[in-house]
């Protein structure tokens, strides 16, 4: 029965993030490709309202595991929902985020499903009826392109790539069942960072800084042009070694991978290492006094000054111009 | 207590990789080949438990014959014994085949915790912890910063987005690691020379039964899109002239603030 192209709507505390539009969206476009319906899937504990706006952003279906035992998220009670909504109706191609839960849960699901993924993508198309997929392999210094012989097909989707159309339709919104059986991991805690901090990987503007900061107390400067334009700060692993921000900060190799609109790198010197994790952004922009430092062979633009002076002037025409 | 390490050797982070004429994969010569920085967390953290816990560290790894290194490297950190899957037919294996391997090797030891890198930096697909927990049939923790073990169950955090997450996992488990969690030691000479003496068993696929049937397949290797030079900003050789011709440029050229 049926044969959609599926995905994983990822929601936290009963609210939808970004990136299941882009998901929905991106779904969407592929089942128009395969003459298919494009079929949400969100699982939860209180989840029922969010289905209508997964059907905006391009889900013919959308299909609701409500159950207290996927709250809060556990991989094994996730699989099984998932698991089984897709075995269920036929789904041949399956998107999930590449978000810290979506890595985890569409893994664990590879193997539960016995099939083959296509991880962190920055591209998906429908060639000769079948899924083909492009991601970034060797932190982005190659690309490969990537079918699936396994079913459903699988990919995970990079956060910030894709984009989210809005349709208007209203989905159907189809409740299911799954008996959950308890799993072996229990969550003690969830500790939030400062609230209203947007997380790197889901800022659309990132202001990152490096060891030319030279202190914590120098991100202030960073912080302010980050409020102005409604970004995030991120770091260099030298400043993170430091201790002048969270690992949580990081971006690169050994930290994370973003790509926003705008990535500025203030007082890095632009190693691979960093370079891994940004070079997916859609604008780089650097500021170093350094006019050699490797960041300005990846730049859009590039300043060539004191960073202390260019970014507190950056900040003032910003606001001028954001008001 | 008897642990598992899964390591892989990777390109070294600084390699330029250059992709063959034919599209069919990197060209290898001249790449250092090191430990998957991810898998150094796991190799280190499985030492740490051995020395407070006692027991035994295995060090697993699917590999051509050169991955051979990467295992006397564990080795030298302190490891006691390697299972090298070396096939060639497991040379451009999926994650699924690669896990199924792994698999089969965890299960001819009887183990309490398995340890793999969150991810390989080279095909960075960071599916095989997880496809491997689930094929063992145990919980996984993946991208764990920080862990504490007693009476058979682990205290694991790993941070999302905007959190930090502490759980609670029952041994048998799979963590896969991520920088924060430890820090990697380097082996010493002493070790480097006891390494050599370590036991590695070298297996084939047929021999844990595993065939290389793709599910996933990397049809094409293309280099990464080419970045048009960029501009270096002068107004006015000041500061202030720079920054505002930037904001200019955001707003009107690349229409991002
Ligand atoms: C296995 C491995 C993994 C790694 N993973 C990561 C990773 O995930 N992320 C990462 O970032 N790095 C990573 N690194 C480290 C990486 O190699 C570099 O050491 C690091 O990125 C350097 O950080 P930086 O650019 O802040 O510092 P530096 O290279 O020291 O550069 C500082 C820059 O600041 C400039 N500067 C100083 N003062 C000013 C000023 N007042 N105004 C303007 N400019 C100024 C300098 O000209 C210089 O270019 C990794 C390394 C290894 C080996």
């Amino acid at each position: 029965m049926g044969n959609g192209v599926f995905f994983v709507a990822e929601q936290r505390d009963g609210a939808l993030r970004k990136v299941s539009f882009e998901l929905a969206s991106t779904a969407r476009k592929l089942a128009d490709a395969l003459g298919v319906e494009a079929c949400g899937i969100i699982c939860g504990s209180g989840v029922s309202g969010l289905a209508a706006d997964l059907g905006k952003y391009g889900a013919d279906k959308v299909f609701v595991v409500d159950n207290a035992a996927l709250e809060p998220y556990t991989t094994s009670a996730h699989t099984q929902a998932v698991a089984t909504v897709a075995k269920d109706n036929g789904a041949v191609i399956l998107l999930l985020a590449a978000s810290a839960q979506g890595k985890d849960l569409s893994a664990r699901l590879v193997g539960k499903l016995a099939t083959g993924m296509a991880s962190d993508c920055t591209e998906v198309r429908i060639d000769g009826g079948k899924l083909v997929a492009t991601r970034p392999m060797y932190s982005g210094k190659c690309f490969g392109e990537v079918v699936i012989a396994g079913s459903p097909q699988m990919a995970s989707l990079r956060p910030n790539v894709f984009t989210a159309v809005e349709s208007g339709k209203a989905g159907a919104v189809t409740s299911v069942n799954v008996a959950i059986e308890p799993g072996k991991v229990k969550v003690l805690e969830v500790v939030k960072e400062a609230s209203g901090k947007v997380d790197v990987t889901e800022a659309n503007v990132i202001v990152s800084g490096g060891r030319g900061m030279k202190d914590a107390a120098g991100f202030a400067v960073l912080e302010e042009l980050a409020g102005v334009l409604g970004g995030a700060v991120g770091a260099s692993r030298a400043a993170v070694d430091a201790g002048w921000r969270a690992q949580s900060d990081q971006v690169g190799q050994t930290g994370k991978v973003v790509s926003p609109n705008l990535y500025i790198a203030c007082g890095i010197s632009g190693a691979i290492q960093h370079l891994a994790g940004m070079s997916s952004s859609k604008y780089i922009v650097a500021v170093n006094k350094d006019a050699e430092a490797p960041i300005f062979a990846r730049a859009d633009y590039g300043i060539v000054d004191d960073l202390f002076k260019v970014v507190p002037a950056l900040t003032a025409e910003c606001k001028k111009l954001v008001g | 207590m008897n642990i598992v390490a899964c390591v892989k050797q990777v390109p070294d982070t600084e390699a330029q990789i250059k992709v063959k004429a034919d599209g069919t994969g990197i060209e290898e010569g001249g790449i250092k080949w090191v430990m998957n920085p991810y898998d150094e967390y796991g190799v280190e953290e499985a030492l740490k438990l051995k020395e407070k816990l006692g027991g035994e560290v295995t060090v697993v790894s699917v590999g051509p014959a050169r991955a051979m290194e990467t295992i006397r490297t564990a080795l030298a950190m302190g490891a006691d014994k390697g299972i090298h899957i070396d096939d060639a037919a497991l040379n451009n294996a999926d994650a699924f085949t690669v896990a199924s391997a792994l698999c089969a090797a965890v299960k001819s030891l009887s183990c309490d915790v398995v340890f793999c890198g969150q991810r390989a930096i080279d095909d960075d697909s960071g599916q095989v912890g997880a496809i491997l927990a689930e094929l063992l049939g145990v919980p996984q923790v993946t991208m764990a910063t920080k862990m504490e073990l007693a009476d058979n169950v682990a205290k694991v955090t790993k941070s999302i987005e905007g959190a930090q997450v502490v759980m609670e996992v029952q041994l048998p488990c799979v963590i896969t690691t991520t920088k924060g969690l430890n820090e990697p030691r380097y082996a010493s000479l002493p070790g480097i020379m006891k390494a050599k003496k370590k036991p590695v068993d070298v297996k084939t696929g047929a021999d844990f039964g595993v065939s290389a049937e793709l599910k996933a397949q990397v049809v094409k290797v293309l280099p990464p899109p080419a970045r048009p030079p960029g501009k270096v900003l002068k107004a006015d050789d000041t500061p202030e002239g720079k920054a505002a011709e930037l904001a200019k440029a955001l707003r009107e050229e690349a229409k991002v603030i």
